[in-house]
Order: C-alpha cells, then structure tokens, then sequence
C-alpha cells in the first residue's frame, strides 16, 4: 500500500510518518503531483497559520489537486480547517471540501485550546472500535463548526466539529499521531478505508 | 471536557537523563526514550526534556534522542534548553519535537517570540519563566533562576503572552525542590491576567499540592520531576485522585 503524506512545507510531518512507521507503514513524503494522485492513501496534514500553509498550496499548485483525488484523504489539525470553505485565521479561503467555516475561539476561555479532550457523537468507519468520549490531543485556536458533515464533536465551551467526512475525504481536528493508542486505532482504520 | 494536563520533566545531559532516577523494573533509567515510553504507558499527558548540555556535542546528541522518542513515543513533548534562533527551533521540529520551550533567550532578545510563533505557530513555543519572589515582589531569574533581572514576572508574562507564545511554564524558584507545594498564588494571579494555559512547575511534593495547583492555582497543566522519577507518586493515582476531587483528567 503506498501511503503519501502531501509535504507542501507546513507542519511537523515527523510525528505523523512516525505514528504510521509504529504501525508498520513506510509513509512517504512527497509533493509530487504524480505520486500523489496514484497513492493508495493519503494524508494532508498542516501546523501553523491558515493564509500562510494555503499560499504554500497555491504556489505548488496543491490546492486545485487535493478537491479532485478519488482516494481516501485525511487531512490532520490545520489540513483539516484547510479542507473546509473559509478560515477567520487572516481570512483564508479554504478548499471548500467541506461546507462549513472555520472560526476562532472566543476569549472566555484560554486560547489556544491545548491538551486532552473527548471525542463523542463517532460516526464513521474512522472510529471502528474507538470507544465514545475517548481522548485525543488538541492543539488549536480555530474551530469548524458542527455541520451535517461532521463525524464526531469535541466541547471547549462550544461543541465543535472534531471530524468531518464527505465522500472520501476525511478530515481530524485532533492529532492521532500523538493521541496514544486510541489515535494509532484511528490511523490504522483510515489505512483499512 | 479539556482536561488538565500532568507533566513529567526529565532533564537529559549528553542524550542521558541525569538527577537520578529511580524507576523499578527498568534496564536503563538513564535512557531517555526507555523512560519517555514508560511514562507515556503510565498515563502522563505530555513530558518535557530539558537539555542542560554546555556542549555543541551535548546539544547533537539531543538531536539523535529527540528523533528516538518521536520515533518511539505516541503522546506530545516539548524540548527545552540552549534554544536561540529559529534554526534551533527547526532542527528540533525536524526530529519529531511538538514544542519547544525558551527562556533566557527569550528575555535577552524578546523579539525571539514574535520571530519563532510567526514562523512556526504559537501552538509550539513555549515560553519558560523562571521566578523568585523577594520582598514582595516576584522577580524574573536568568540562566537556570541563578541570576536575577529587573523584569517583574506578571509584566513579563503578559508581554510574552501579547509575542506570540502559546503557552508559559513558570517555575518558581521558592518553591522549586522544597516538595512543599506549587506557588498557587502567583500562578491563580498568572491564570486570571493571561489568556494562554500556564504550566505550574516547582514544588510539587503530594497529590494534595497537585489538586491545589488545579484548584487553588487554576493551573492548565502542573509539571514535577523528582516524585515521578522516584515513584512517590504514581500518575494513574494521581490522577485519580484529581478525578475524586472532580478535577477533569484523561483517565
């Protein structure tokens, strides 16, 4: 199986071609439209500002490729927001997989939101055998908004979207690389997709 | 429910961790990644390595070990110690580190804060106070809190905080080795002026003085080293006892 991790030059893909070695998997970097369009799988992963990872996808011409792939894609934190229609962060247009904006978090509470939270209302393949209210680790100051097409919620004073799915685009708010065993679960059920 | 975080910190010189350590049932408590594992197994939410090389060769070495825990280790971790420029700071994300956490390179070139989360996102700087209460006042200490500045701690917290930092470690030297509890005080005052989670760090002797850094302190995260390293106190059981006190942890 030929897993691609997209390296458009934002996030600590480390961690997440790691998550994947524990499972026994070589994922490859590459940028390359080629290999990325004839992988069995692929991940969109992304740390950092909105505006910033989107011009590096404009650039390297990313963002007119990843809305047509046919195989599984799972974008991780800001991969994920970036997969959705806007971001309030600089006022990024997004991708638009995903119908639903990206907002930030109101300062009644600490922003960023960092640490372990639950995952609950699961529904998707995604979660075979993550139980409800599970933990993840977060690390984020923006949030997509609960929509038809999330697949599970988080709460940090407002319920949000901790996941989304359309068709074969997945997308996480979490980071299951670093979310123990229950997030090495959740990668290895993306692979079975 | 976000949940409040338990940190173990170990500090590594030369790739080893060294102020002893006393796991049972370890092969090599000195290996870094072997107790990075055991933690992560044992229900710790995070770790900090803090690196007190002098040493370019010391800080090489820190790279290789960083590189092993990212390969080795599935929960997030930070890095600390010698770190100056954005370069250091890539080196260390390259390996596999989430954050990275500054402190006298900070408060000598601020301007380090605003250069390094506009590079690489506040989620991942981590600014490190260092602070001793005289007279009253509560003084921010250079180089390991052996050298004191003029910088007052809430003043300094609130400027790295408006830098860019996305989180602070404060360490107050009072209370820093005593085992008689965090600075609760000082940290309530840091939690309610700031708007980014504050790490408690120093004095941590009981599970007591952990539920009143959460209740008393309203710290985000509590940090210790020496009663983890030592078994005197047991995450799980801690944690536990945090969840009997209706403190919100991952269990």
């Amino acid at each position: 199986m030929k897993v691609i991790i997209i390296d458009y030059g934002a996030g600590n893909i480390k961690s997440i071609q790691f998550a994947f070695k524990r499972l026994g998997v070589d994922a490859i970097l590459s940028n390359d439209i080629d290999e990325i369009t004839t992988a069995d799988k692929l991940i969109f992963p992304g740390v950092g500002a909105a505006n910033a990872a989107m011009k590096m996808l404009e650039e390297s011409g990313l963002d007119k490729i990843i809305p047509t792939l046919k195989q599984p894609v799972l974008g991780i934190c800001l991969g994920m927001q970036l997969m959705c229609l806007s971001s309030e962060e600089g006022n990024t247009k997004g991708m638009g997989i995903f119908k639903v904006a990206v907002k930030r978090f109101s300062n009644e509470r600490k922003v960023p939101q960092m640490g372990w939270n639950t995952i609950a209302s699961l529904k998707s393949d995604l979660f075979l055998g993550v139980k409800e209210n599970e933990f993840m680790y977060l690390v984020h100051s923006f949030y997509a908004e609960k929509c038809t097409e999330c697949i599970a919620t988080t709460t940090y004073g407002i319920a949000y979207a901790a996941a989304l799915q359309k068709n074969n685009f997945y997308g996480v708010q979490f980071h299951p690389e670093k979310s123990g065993t229950a997030g090495a679960k959740i990668l290895q059920n993306f692979l079975k997709l | 429910m976000l949940t409040k975080r338990i940190i173990p910190c170990l500090d590594i010189k030369n790739g080893r961790t060294v102020k002893g350590v006393n796991f049972v049932n370890l092969i090599d408590a000195g290996d870094p990644v072997v107790l990075a594992k055991q933690y992560a197994a044992l229900g710790a939410d995070e770790l900090v390595f803090l690196d007190i090389s002098a040493t370019l060769e010391g800080r090489k070495t820190m790279l290789e070990m960083v590189l092993k825990v990212a390969e080795q280790v599935n929960i997030p971790f930070t890095v600390g110690g010698g770190i100056s420029s954005a370069a250091d700071v890539t080196a260390l994300l390259n390996s596999g580190a989430d954050k990275v956490s500054i402190n006298s390179s900070a408060i000598k070139r601020p301007e380090l804060i605003n250069e390094l989360s506009d590079k690489f996102g506040s989620q991942c700087v981590v600014v490190a106070i260092d602070a001793k209460q005289i007279d009253g006042q509560w003084k921010v200490h250079l180089a390991g809190g052996t050298v004191p500045t003029a910088l007052n701690l809430f003043d300094w917290a609130k400027e790295v905080e408006k830098r860019g930092a996305g989180e602070i470690l404060f360490t107050s030297m009072n209370n820093d080795g005593t085992k008689a509890g965090f600075a609760n005080e000082a940290l309530a005052k840091l939690s309610a002026s700031l708007n980014i989670p504050i790490i408690a760090s120093g004095g941590a002797g009981n599970v007591q003085h952990f539920i009143d850094s959460f209740l008393i302190g309203k710290s985000d995260a509590a940090l210790a080293a020496s009663v983890f390293h030592f078994g005197e106190i047991e995450i799980m059981d801690l944690k536990t006892q945090l969840s009997e006190n209706k403190i919100p942890v991952r269990i």
